[in-house]
């Protein structure tokens, strides 16, 4: 039942994307040239969503639990921290450089281009470079950490 | 490159971009952040590896079914070079990790729920991406 209604809400995400023009890099680039020729749709498409997802989320927090799963999995952090900033930071230098970010290139895959090929297979490998990134810190600070155990 | 300013679909689809992000929460209890469940189906950090690969492959199903039913909303534009997709993809990929989250996640669903985090997040990676598209057109004088 999980997967059915995942597999319905990705699918009406990908026509969101597509329908909105988000799938279209050209059009994401367009949102973030502000010194040239600006196209203000994925602001109308945030706000669109905004408008949805919002009043959504107040239900659920009323709710003890979803329809069909026993707990809602929500972030807890509430910490500003710098890897939050510095990887909104990176994220936005690679969305600028191409025009695309991670649903956006799912979604165009169904193209079959090479060009998207070649951006979600280096996003894979981007979100490996973290996980061992993330191991070797963890692992530095525990040795860091060892002395003042003993 | 010119795109026209499109608000009629834009509101459309962020609509439904929106309705597939409040059922997800309430239908089972997920957050729709794509770069966290595309890190979650590699690794999944509570073993659910299903209900991720669902929802990764209804994105593609979804705009096929638009290029297919309404191919007049379809159009892609794509001009970067391969060094700069591959680059492109790195950043992507690692910063949404590092920084915990990408348009969806942050910029729809923690907006949504009043994230002082997300909201932040979003700023920093508007504010970047729209300084690499001004660095890109306007310093270095590039096509994109």
């Amino acid at each position: 039942m999980q997967s059915l209604v995942a597999a319905l809400c990705g699918t009406v995400f990908g026509v969101g994307l597509a329908l909105s023009g988000m799938t279209n890099p050209a059009k994401v680039l367009a949102f973030l040239d502000w010194f040239g020729s600006f196209d203000p749709t994925l602001a109308v498409v945030m706000g669109g969503a905004l408008a949805v997802s919002a009043p959504g989320f107040a239900l659920a927090r009323r709710r003890t639990r979803p329809l069909w799963s026993l707990r809602f999995a929500l972030p807890t952090r509430r910490d500003v921290d710098v890897d939050l900033i510095a990887g909104a930071v990176l994220f936005g230098i690679g969305w600028g450089l191409v025009g695309l970010c991670p649903g956006p290139a799912l979604a165009d895959l169904v193209r079959g281009s090479n060009e998207i090929f070649l951006f979600v297979g280096a996003m894979l490998a981007g979100i490996l470079v973290h996980r061992a990134f993330a191991g070797w810190r963890s692992s530095r600070s525990a040795v860091v950490a060892e002395p003042s155990r003993s | 490159m010119e795109t026209a300013f499109t608000p009629g679909w834009g509101l459309f689809g962020g609509l439904l971009i929106g309705l597939a992000s409040a059922l997800l929460l309430l239908a089972i209890g997920r957050i729709a952040g794509i770069s966290g469940i595309v890190a979650g189906s590699l690794f999944p950090p509570d073993g659910m590896r299903g209900w991720r690969l669902a929802f990764l492959a209804g994105l593609p199903l979804g705009a096929g079914l638009v290029a297919w039913i309404a191919p007049e909303r379809a159009a892609f534009e794509i001009t970067s070079s391969a060094g700069r997709l591959i680059l492109g993809g790195l950043l992507v990929g690692f910063g949404t990790q590092l920084g915990s989250g990408c348009t969806s996640g942050h910029g729809v669903c923690g907006i949504a729920r009043g994230s002082r985090r997300s909201l932040l997040a979003t700023a920093a990676f508007m504010l970047a991406g729209a300084a690499t598209v001004f660095v890109v057109r306007h310093v270095l004088g590039g096509t994109q």
